[in-house]
């Protein structure tokens, strides 16, 4: 047992969901105890999505425990499979199921005989693998799933496009800025005369899939999901892929730089180079910002960076290598896979941090006491308790972090946009600072003084105190409304009863 | 619809169960913040965890006084001793917390693995010298606020049943005051507690009466004044601000409660602590509040003063409200057991209900409030809803679609999708959390409601 009061990656079957869920007419159904579909509100929320989520729960209650679940999940399965009609419908165990150990593998094999739709079970279990680890092997799983399907029928289309494209791999519902980043990708390959072939699994058909193979290469831009679809594709189709992410101005053009050797490696001479400086000196503002006197003030300004790996490695690239400023601490939770990480960031931070508990990530900020912070919603909790700004590169995250705008993290507008948040976090700073050191431009009370209330009323303690409990931003108004009440009605003392008697009269 | 019009009394159903609510572990949210000398562990896995983190947003942040004890593989395998875990947890919880209780929520998989929670607590709780409370709300058997039932209900059985000696809890509040004399710098005024018993004519001479519930500290006030404006004294609340005010509960006590999802506290009260609950409709909306008053009164032989007067106070000053939503539906898809005496309520405002959907329908306990919205339904003269007990979400969204109502209350997992299909929503969940007991609440409650409409 662990005492735990939060947790970066979520469980197992989170990540699954999100697999499932990005694809276009994908259905989900978890076998779980009524109030485990917690993952729809999310959704819902969000992302602000507009359908329903494709996701429903075969109820594990007190019966299933006695009995088993005998046809409760087929039947779910293939109620679903009439009501929807789904291409795909993925069975989703859970920790709950984890350890009923039905065998869901059978319910599958036998909801297959009635559904119009394919049925798998995911391929995940809940103490082993987190929410990131999951999705990563559940997409890993269809994708392989339907290119056996139609390697089997024999329609697969391994035969190359005519012009070089690409699959870009790893888009998610609920990713950090997913659906900008894809914008900007296709923006990218579409400068670099590449083909899109697909995108998956964000808005894909699971019939798209058989298709994968006629792209020259595929793309991964985040570590954590995409990259065991990347080694599967290579091993059965021998296609190359690139995996460095291109976020921030060295890491864009060195993906780019890849992608070239690439095609040239497959016959087509491409030569990106002046691409890549029009872009960086024209297009993308970052590598002027970081010759510009506003970056100047930032050399050597201390800051922690911390997040999923591929956001936290490189932010912490960019901070380091294109703003000269010092991260003194750079940290992952994503424990599994430390090796890559430090081998990312070794040489751009003082110390590596590889921890999944939000407590020591606070004590070392607390400790370092950086003038930035760039981290999850979580360090900017730690960061506002602390004073210091913080900018949020990586989920969890919260529905502001799903903006309206165009916000992309990655390629050339992904720097520009990075620029802003590192420069807005850091000058924030140093405005509150300036402010302390003049003793702040709060005026408020000098003005509010005329405004008080009169003394003639006393307020008993029972009265105060109901007022107390009254919201802060409300508490004047509704402290005035009082008094006026009291004042009208002819009461010289405010007890709680004349504080409800007057929310009742004036109706506020 | 026209076909109801004429059912002489409510018709129920009960569907497959497939419908979206909270967890009920949710209850440590608002119950943590309830009992403020108490901590809540919640032992279950990371999807309980995960649940609780997102469900309760920012709250999360403000160091809260609840956890995961997060099961491992060699717990679920039982490499590793319960009790022993339980221990070591509990005590690091003692050293940094010192609460005055521990709360233990037992979850699915407590259930499914079987740990004796029940069996283990009196011995650690011997052993550590920190009252330890079992509650079983888990998602194989609840709903969302079940869980606040779950924990009262335990709760329940550790309310004293002797007035303590008065004389050893003087020290302790004196000192208190003591200290607020100095920081009141001598404001004598001040020093006199406000629960210092008032004068004793202000009430008529009843047996003690006990309210349970779990409401925000305004609304506590609030209906302890509404019921001493008959004279009635409310002599404790289930639960207190602190774990260690638990009121005293004995046989001949009557008890009532404010809300309507209680059902197992409400047993408990009568079979282990032998008190009389009062069945009556809910104070929620100024007709429940009125009835919930009478009704109160009546067990207690009083006769009710001024409630006609203030009840048609209420209506009037909330007539702009009400005026925006008379003569539309509302279609509850249910989730959180306020589900009827928000509908009673809603109808008397002049909508009409096509559909209340509803987790658990305990009769029994909810009896006076399903008579009170028989009987709202006959004055209002509107047809009485259908009420659908375990709903399944598909088939629910299939039949807003068909009838279309004005304005459909449900979980936010429905809530956007079905504004992208143009019908209006109101997510559940406010009024779990918003006040909306009693006559001053009655414009917050239609606040929430008519928000949608408004915009």
């Amino acid at each position: 047992m662990k005492l735990a009061y939060w947790m970066y990656a979520g469980p197992a079957h989170i990540g699954t969901l999100r697999i499932a869920s990005s694809f276009k007419n994908v259905h989900a159904i978890m076998h779980a105890p009524l109030g485990d579909d917690y993952f729809n509100v999310m959704r819902s929320m969000l992302s602000r999505e507009r359908d329903f989520t494709p996701v429903t729960a075969s109820i594990v209650d007190r019966h299933v425990l006695a009995r088993g679940s005998q046809e409760k999940v087929v039947d779910n399965i293939t109620r679903k499979d009439k009501e929807e009609n789904p291409d795909l419908i993925v069975l989703t165990p859970t920790c709950t199921s984890s350890i009923l150990q039905e065998d869901l593998e059978n319910f599958v094999e036998r909801a297959q005989l009635d559904a119009q739709g394919d049925v798998m079970l995911a391929d995940v279990n809940h103490y082993r693998v987190n929410e990131i680890q999951a999705a990563d092997r559940t997409l890993q799983q269809i994708v392989e799933f339907y290119l056996k399907k139609a390697a089997k029928q024999g329609d697969i289309a391994t035969e190359k496009t005519e012009k070089p494209s690409v699959n870009i791999i790893g888009i998610t519902t609920l990713g950090f800025h997913n659906n900008h980043d894809v914008t900007e990708l296709k923006r990218l390959m579409a400068d670099l005369g590449i083909e899109v072939n697909a995108v998956i699994p964000e808005g894909a058909s699971v019939h798209e899939l058989k298709h994968l193979p006629r792209a020259w290469f595929n793309l991964i831009p985040y570590r954590e999901i995409g990259s065991l679809t990347a080694e599967y594709l290579l091993r059965e189709f021998d296609m190359p892929y690139v995996d460095n992410t291109p976020m921030g101005i060295v890491e864009t053009a060195r993906c780019i730089r890849s992608i070239q050797k690439i095609l040239n490696q497959g016959g087509v001479e491409v030569d990106y180079e002046e691409f890549i400086d029009e872009q960086t000196r024209f297009v993308s503002q970052a590598a002027w910002f970081s010759r510009s006197i506003d970056c100047q003030n930032l050399t050597g300004k201390r800051c922690v960076v911390f997040g999923d790996n591929t956001h936290a490695a490189a932010l912490t690239k960019i901070l380091s290598r294109e703003m000269g400023i010092r991260v003194v601490l750079a940290g992952t939770y994503c424990k599994y896979d430390e090796a890559w990480f430090r081998n990312q960031v070794e040489d751009h931070c003082d110390e590596v941090l590889i921890s999944d508990d939000n407590g020591a990530i606070a004590d070392k900020i607390a400790e370092l006491e950086p003038a930035a912070i760039f981290g999850t919603q979580m360090e900017r909790h730690v960061g506002k308790r602390l004073n210091i700004p913080c900018g949020v590169i990586a989920a969890p995250i919260h529905v502001q972090n799903f903006p309206v705008g165009y916000r992309p993290f990655l390629g050339y507008e992904g720097a520009n946009q990075i620029v802003d948040l590192i420069y807005n976090s850091f000058t924030l700073g140093m405005e509150d600072h300036l402010l302390e050191i003049f003793g702040g431009h709060d005026t408020k009370e000098a003005i509010t003084q005329t405004l008080s209330a009169d003394k003639e009323l006393n307020w008993s303690p029972d009265g105060l105190t109901e007022l107390k409990r009254v919201p802060g931003f409300v508490r004047g108004k509704v402290k005035r409304n009082t008094e006026k009440f009291a004042r009208e009605q002819g009461y010289t003392e405010i007890t709680a009863e004349v504080i409800y008697a007057a929310k009742e009269a004036v109706g506020a | 619809m026209t076909t109801t019009a004429n059912t002489p009394s409510l018709e129920f159903d009960c569907d497959t169960g497939n419908y979206h609510t909270f967890c009920p572990i949710s209850c440590v949210a608002w119950l943590y913040q309830k009992i403020e000398d108490s901590f809540f562990l919640v032992i279950g896995t990371k999807t309980c965890g995960y649940f609780l983190q997102n469900a309760m947003g920012v709250m999360i942040f403000a160091e809260p006084r609840y956890a995961m004890a997060e099961l491992e593989e060699g717990d679920i395998s039982a490499k590793l001793n319960d009790y022993e875990e339980l221990k070591r947890l509990c005590l690091q919880i003692k050293r940094d917390r010192n609460p005055s209780v521990i709360v233990w929520i037992g979850t699915c998989t407590t259930e499914i693995i079987k740990t004796d929670l029940e069996g283990i607590a009196p011995k650690l709780e011997a052993e550590i010298d920190i009252p330890i409370v079992v509650a079983r709300a888990n998602g194989l058997d609840y709903a969302f606020t079940q869980g606040e039932d779950t924990v009262l209900a335990a709760m329940a059985q550790r309310c004293p049943t002797e007035e303590p000696a008065t004389k050893t809890i003087e020290p302790e509040k004196q000192e208190r005051n003591g200290i607020g004399k100095l920081l009141s710098l001598g404001r004598k005024t001040e020093a006199a507690a406000p629960d210092e018993a008032p004068a004793a004519d202000e009430y008529y001479d009843h047996p003690p009466l006990i309210l349970f519930g779990s409401v925000p500290n305004p609304v506590v006030t609030q209906l302890n004044l509404e019921l001493k404006k008959q004279g009635i004294k409310v002599s404790g609340w289930l639960p207190e601000n602190r774990y260690t005010e638990l009121p005293v509960i004995k046989e001949g006590y009557f008890a009532s409660g404010v809300n309507p999802f209680l059902s197992r506290t409400a047993s408990t009260l009568m079979r282990r602590k032998k008190a009389k609950v009062i069945g009556a409709p809910f104070p929620i909306g100024p007709d429940g509040t009125r009835a919930w008053v009478e009704k109160i009164c009546s067990v207690l032989g009083i006769e009710p003063q001024g409630l006609e007067e203030r009840e048609a106070k209420i209506w009037e000053s909330v007539e702009d409200y009400v005026s925006l939503i008379r003569g539309k539906s509302v279609y509850f898809m249910g989730d959180n057991l306020l589900e009827i005496a928000m509908a009673r309520f809603l109808i008397r405002c002049g909508m009409t209900v096509p559909e209340i959907g509803i987790p658990y329908m305990d009769k029994r306990f909810q009896g006076a409030e399903l008579q009170f919205l028989e009987r709202t339904c006959e004055e209002m003269g509107v047809p009485k809803p259908k009420i659908t007990e375990k709903p399944d979400n598909y088939n629910q969204i299939q039949r807003i679609l068909e009838i279309e109502p004005d304005l459909v209350i449900t979980g936010m997992a429905h809530a956007n999708p079905l504004e992208a299909r143009g019908i209006n929503t109101k997510w559940s969940v406010e009024f779990t959390f918003a006040q909306i007991h009693g006559f001053g609440n009655t414009r917050d409650i239609l606040e929430l409601v008519t928000r949608p409409l408004r915009r």
